[in-house]
């Protein structure tokens, strides 16, 4: 019991330093908002609504907001976080990653395929020197799909002109 | 032209053969996607929305119309074999049908969760035809102070009448209309936070938004729980039909579910699974076998499932007459209508009759179908569950990307992809509702416009806003809905709230 107890009043003394950053953020937002709109603030015209206007009052929402949260991070009432495994995370991260920067370079199926690949790994399918392949045999049959029998247009690479 | 007879004229557009086809491949991948675990309707809509580019408008908003019906039955079909709710509105149905499927009873219960969702699904497109004309007339007289009041409305529903806490719902809501600034005022031309970057000036897709929030986000999500056990599929065993006894305990839930469940999806309050609630409690309540109740019993599962196909239906109600989304999966299908510059409300309903009622006649269609394809086909969908973790979410990765690259094969539009997955990924860790952003990001520029129009008329005056009745009442009801759950989770009430968070739909 007195162990709870304990666990308790440090809680509620201690903010969440979590909170506090997204309190930030929300803040940020706001000056964000705030400052680029500023150069449209005289363009109200007679009524005095103009491009400018909902955007302020969204900023100074998006403050009071900031405010609460800062309050609930003090008051203990921001939940409890499972703990989270970074490093599956990252894989998928690094995946979509090297798709992008690839797709323009070797195409659809190449750059998805390494996507495939790599988020695989982070799902524990560790051996991407099978993975990859596999995605890229997939994306290449859905890019035949997509691309040719519905027509969409998906960036081609030296895989995909060998069907063109 | 009479109801009827344009419901039938939609029926002989939506019967020609290539949007038959065009319905049974959006139902065919509607289910196939929504019955992956943790993939919703909204999800499942929004990853396959750019699939429909290609086509015309009303081959893309029929092959839709599947997708979404699909996604639907392909949710249950997860909830009761794997208990893992894809929505919200299927937590109930998870509830009991899990049960039943542990109890060896699987069979009966998807069958009468798919008769029932089409049940309700008949009745409530039906009652969806016959509303919607008196629904267009009193939209007429609606100027800008009123809708702008009905999307305050839908505001404060979407985001803090339910849920854990006013402060997060709220949060996402801001964040989704802060977004909403971006790009170019329709009013005026202005550019509004692109920081000189083109790819901003049409501001942020909708559809890009989607799919990042719910897709990219869940994703990261699941990776960052790590090897956990696998979920457990149950396996159906016995007969997918149902016995003499199971009918006579399905149809009157059925019938009370759809007529509970379609009027709180035509008002512009909140989601579908308030509906699944107020079912389930009504069946508990009038069944002769309330001992059953938790522990897998069949009405739990008839009344709760057709509630929610019939608020589904009901949702399209206020998207199709007034354009006005009350969820996040009607926001995505609002993206859907505005990629062919078609915005739904009274004026669709005079300028193009034929796409509409053809929409409304494909869901008729597209419900039957889906019963077909689902009580025999139900094998075949769940081998879909027993896909190994890493090749499942990569092959979710792919779709989601595929999509994006398909409407705009630019880096930029990747970026944001990942850059709102990680925002959605931080926003679950933290317990932020997802589809409050949604609802914002879509509903946002539609708000400002009707704002800056009524106050244009009254020449700044704020007091305008509550000067007409019909905008005063609305204005009144959000007001109340942001209200009242405050004072009730201060007294420690919330608990009634929780329990009908709405996290996706």
């Amino acid at each position: 019991m007195s162990l709870d107890h304990n666990e308790q009043t440090r809680s509620q003394r201690r903010p969440d330093w979590a909170a506090l950053a997204i309190a930030a953020v929300l803040a940020i937002m706001a000056a964000i908002i705030f400052f680029d709109v500023a150069r449209l603030r005289d363009m109200g015209g007679y009524s005095q609504v103009g491009p400018a206007t909902v955007p302020d009052w969204i900023a100074i929402v998006l403050i009071c907001l900031a405010i609460w949260t800062v309050v609930a991070s003090f008051k203990g009432d921001f939940p409890q976080r499972e703990r989270q495994e970074i490093k599956p995370v990252a894989w998928v991260v690094a995946g979509l990653l090297a798709q992008m920067v690839l797709i323009r370079l070797v195409g659809f199926s190449i750059a998805t395929g390494v996507l495939f690949g790599l988020a695989a790994a982070g799902f524990g399918a560790r051996r991407i020197w099978i993975s990859i392949p596999v995605g890229i045999v997939l994306c290449f049959a859905i890019y035949w799909l997509f691309a040719v029998v519905l027509q969409l247009s998906l960036p081609a690479g030296p895989l995909e002109n060998l069907i063109h | 032209m009479s109801t009827f007879d344009f419901l039938m004229q939609g029926l002989v557009s939506a019967m020609e053969p290539i949007n038959l086809l065009y319905a049974l491949i959006g139902v065919t991948l509607g289910t196939m996607v929504g019955v992956l675990p943790g993939i919703g309707p909204a999800t499942t809509v929004a990853l396959l929305l750019p699939v429909t580019y290609q086509l015309d408008p009303t081959g893309s908003l029929i092959m839709f119309a599947g997708i979404y019906y699909g996604g639907m039955y392909g949710g249950s079909t997860t909830s009761i074999l794997l208990n893992t709710p894809g929505e919200s509105a299927s937590i109930i149905t998870a509830l009991e049908g899990n049960k039943m499927a542990r109890a060896g009873r699987g069979g009966p219960a998807l069958a009468t969760s798919a008769i029932g969702s089409f049940v309700a699904g008949l009745i409530a497109t039906l009652a969806l035809a016959f509303v919607a004309p008196y629904i267009v007339k009193l939209a007429l007289v609606f100027g800008p102070r009123e809708y702008f009041a009905l999307m305050v409305l839908a505001f404060v529903t979407v985001s803090s009448a339910f849920g854990n806490s006013a402060l997060r719902g709220l949060t996402s809501l801001f964040i989704g209309l802060a977004l909403s600034l971006v790009g170019i005022d329709q009013l005026t031309g202005q550019n509004r936070l692109s920081f000189g970057v083109p790819d901003l000036l049409d501001g942020i897709e909708v559809t890009t938004m989607a799919v990042a929030m719910f897709a990219i986000g869940e994703t990261l999500f699941i990776a960052a729980q790590g090897a956990q056990a696998p979920d457990k599929v149950e396996a159906i065993r016995g007969s997918v039909w149902m016995t003499a006894k199971d009918w006579a305990r399905s149809w009157k839930p059925w019938l009370r579910g759809t007529v509970i469940g379609f009027p709180i999806g035509a008002m512009p309050a909140g989601g579908a699974e308030i509906g699944t609630f107020l079912s389930y409690a009504a069946e508990k309540r009038l069944s002769n076998h309330p001992e059953e109740f938790g522990n897998g019993a069949i009405e739990g599962v008839a009344g709760p499932e057709a509630a929610n196909n019939a608020s589904a239906a009901g949702t399209l109600v206020p998207l199709l007459t007034l354009g006005l989304p009350t969820s996040a999966t009607a926001a995505i299908m609002l993206a859907g209508f505005q990629q062919y510059g078609l915005q739904p409300g009274p004026l669709l309903f005079a300028t193009n009759p034929q796409l509409v009622w053809g929409l409304i006649a494909s869901l008729l269609i597209a419900n039957l179908m889906l019963l077909v394809l689902n009580l025999p086909l139900v094998g075949l969908w769940v081998r879909l569950l027993t896909i190994p973790k890493p090749w499942l979410y990569s092959g979710i990765l792919v779709f989601a990307t595929l999509g994006t690259i398909g409407a705009n094969p630019s880096v930029f539009e990747l970026g944001m992809l990942l850059v709102f997955g990680l925002v959605a990924y931080v926003m679950r860790v933290f317990d932020y509702p997802i589809a409050p952003v949604i609802v914002g990001l879509i509903l946002g520029p539609l708000a400002e416009q009707q704002l800056r129009r009524a106050l244009s008329i009254s020449q700044g005056d704020v007091t305008t806003l509550v000067q007409s009745p019909i905008a005063a009442v609305l204005l009144g009801l959000a007001a109340i809905a942001l209200i009242l759950p405050l004072v009730l989770r201060l007294r420690g009430r919330g608990n009634v709230l929780t329990q009908m968070a709405a996290s996706e739909d």
